[in-house]
């Protein structure tokens, strides 16, 4: 199964009520899988065609506040046109899934794969002192897997969810155990478990208000310190990460996505010469595992972040680890995708040579 | 085990299903695949390519430098790849189109004349399945029952009255490969 066409059967095997979405390479295979599958028919998912992007984030917006599961997906100049859309949610402090399967950028760009989403899906994209909860698959499995968790982590904290993966995560087939089929949340189960959705009022309680406009700057402030505590703890609690070697390891890789699956080879090339390397693969890159690269740094000559960009996690890392070892980047971008064999040059001239 | 392979040629050619229907009978045989194409505007007259990885161990990365195998269907896509295979490693190719011949002497290099033998057949689109059972009889990784499951579940229930020429076509590929020259 491909990575896109693994979104679509873990969307509806998962209860999702609703895709909005709008075609674009290298994802439209996520939005052709649900139509072909036609869960209208079997769970009552609502998939639909919105006339635009910014359409289906609304379209998002409109269904998170009445408490429904409701994701979109797009690629990078998609996912620009949905930020305005993606910060009203933060705002708002509403549960939902949005899933970019990146290109290169910047413009127009390319249709083949990139990484270089990494700060607008992570830092913000839209204004506002928000963060989206990111989440990282780097093989088809985890594309599944990760639409359900995408969920729990939505629901759990009342924030937008992402799932940043890329055009060769997407398009590549591999092998995937789906689980099993969860029916979707009746309206009296959502009413229940989503005390703050709007599910039409009863006499028992005031009304509620879905918004992200407060004019009293107090009380925006307030707000903006609660959001930040939710932040908080959803850096102390959430972290998830992959060690691959990195017991003895005198030299790492961080990487996420598809870069980490080529670094996995890189790991292994590497060790056939003798040369300890190790791999952390960020699985969450918001909350980023910063802790755990801090508590290998101590025994690291060095680190080197590699990703399809011209280096953006890489400032995650320095911040991680600060002077206490040297980190560099590499990457291929616009398309280009690194080999093994690339990486593990990189990885002799920049941090063992350099 | 662990075999990585290129198969490249044109968009038309049945390069992306035949890779398909190899990853599949690997699943079908138990092992861990990746199947990992060129995705993009190529269509029918474009060059295509995809590389199928298949183990008995969880795969690293799907993209790759070097390749045990190239299954090389055109002459640009010989070009290009017949560099990337690994000293040892095979060569199989299609010899319809091919001005420039394989040259590497540290390579096992086959030929399957599969465009001239699927006319043969009058049935041009058993071209990548005959190149399919080329390379399975040069390295018989799956076991037949399996590639038959394989090709069931990759091809869509109304074209499976087709499976028994498709099995026909795997078996001649088997028969007609030959070796142009040894390592």
């Amino acid at each position: 199964m491909k990575g896109n066409e693994a979104i679509a059967e873990a969307a509806i095997r998962c209860g999702v009520d609703g895709y909005f979405g709008y075609p674009i390479t290298p994802q439209s295979e996520v939005m052709e899988t649900l139509m072909d599958n036609k869960p209208w028919e079997t769970t009552g998912m609502v998939v639909l065609q919105a006339e635009s992007e910014i359409a289906s984030i609304n379209m998002l917006y409109g269904g998170a506040g009445c408490g429904k599961k409701v994701m979109t997906s797009s690629s990078s100049p998609g996912i620009s046109l949905m930020q305005e859309g993606l910060t009203y949610l933060a705002g708002a402090e509403l549960p939902c899934l949005v899933v970019n399967v990146v290109r290169g950028g910047p413009g127009l760009g390319t249709i083949q794969p990139a990484q270089s989403d990494y700060f607008q899906a992570v830092k913000g994209g839209g204004h506002g002192d928000y963060k989206l909860i990111v989440l990282a698959p780097a093989s088809v499995q985890e594309m599944s897997d990760f639409v359900e968790l995408a969920f729990d982590l939505a629901f759990k904290y009342r924030n937008p969810a992402m799932i940043l993966s890329d055009g060769m995560i997407g398009q590549m087939m591999e092998k995937v155990e789906m689980k099993p089929f969860k029916p979707r949340w009746t309206n009296e189960e959502i009413a229940e478990m989503h005390p703050w959705a709007t599910t039409g009022k009863p006499a028992s309680r005031e009304r509620n208000i879905i918004t992200s406009v407060e004019l009293d700057p107090n009380a925006f402030e307030r707000f903006n310190l609660k959001l930040q505590a939710k932040y908080k703890t959803i850096q102390e609690n959430e972290v998830r990460c992959e060690m691959i070697n990195c017991d003895d390891a005198e030299y790492l890789f961080v990487a996420y996505g598809s870069s980490a699956r080529i670094c996995q080879k890189a790991v292994d090339l590497l060790r056939a010469k003798g040369i300890k390397a190790g791999l952390l693969r960020p699985i969450t890159l918001f909350p980023f595992p910063t802790k755990q690269i801090q508590s290998l740094a101590g025994n690291l000559k060095g680190i080197l972040s590699v990703e399809l960009s011209m280096g953006q996690m890489v400032e995650d890392v320095r911040l991680a680890v600060g002077q206490s070892v040297p980190v560099e980047h590499f990457g291929r971008v616009g398309g280009v995708i690194h080999s093994p064999e690339e990486v593990v040059e990189a990885l002799e001239k920049k941090i063992i040579g350099g | 085990m662990n075999e990585e392979i290129i198969i490249a040629g044109f968009g038309g050619q049945g390069v992306l299903s035949m890779g398909k229907i190899l990853a599949y009978s690997g699943v079908m045989q138990g092992m861990e695949v990746s199947w990992m194409p060129s995705y993009g505007p190529e269509m029918r007259g474009g060059t295509a390519n995809v590389t199928v990885i298949l183990s008995d161990k969880r795969i690293s990365s799907p993209i790759l430098k070097m390749y045990d195998t190239a299954i090389i269907l055109n002459q640009q896509s010989m070009d290009k790849f017949e560099k990337f295979v690994k000293p040892g490693g095979l060569l199989l190719y299609d010899g319809n189109g091919i001005t420039r011949h394989p040259e590497r002497k540290d390579i096992e290099i086959y030929r399957v004349d599969a465009a001239e033998e699927a006319a043969k057949m009058q049935s041009s689109k058993t071209f990548n399945m005959i190149v399919l059972g080329a390379y399975l009889k040069l390295r018989p990784l799956v076991e037949m029952e399996n590639v038959m499951n394989g090709l069931k579940k990759s091809i869509p229930d109304r074209h499976h009255h087709l499976l028994p020429l498709n099995k026909a076509a795997i078996e001649r590929g088997g028969e007609i490969v030959k070796e142009v020259s040894g390592v």
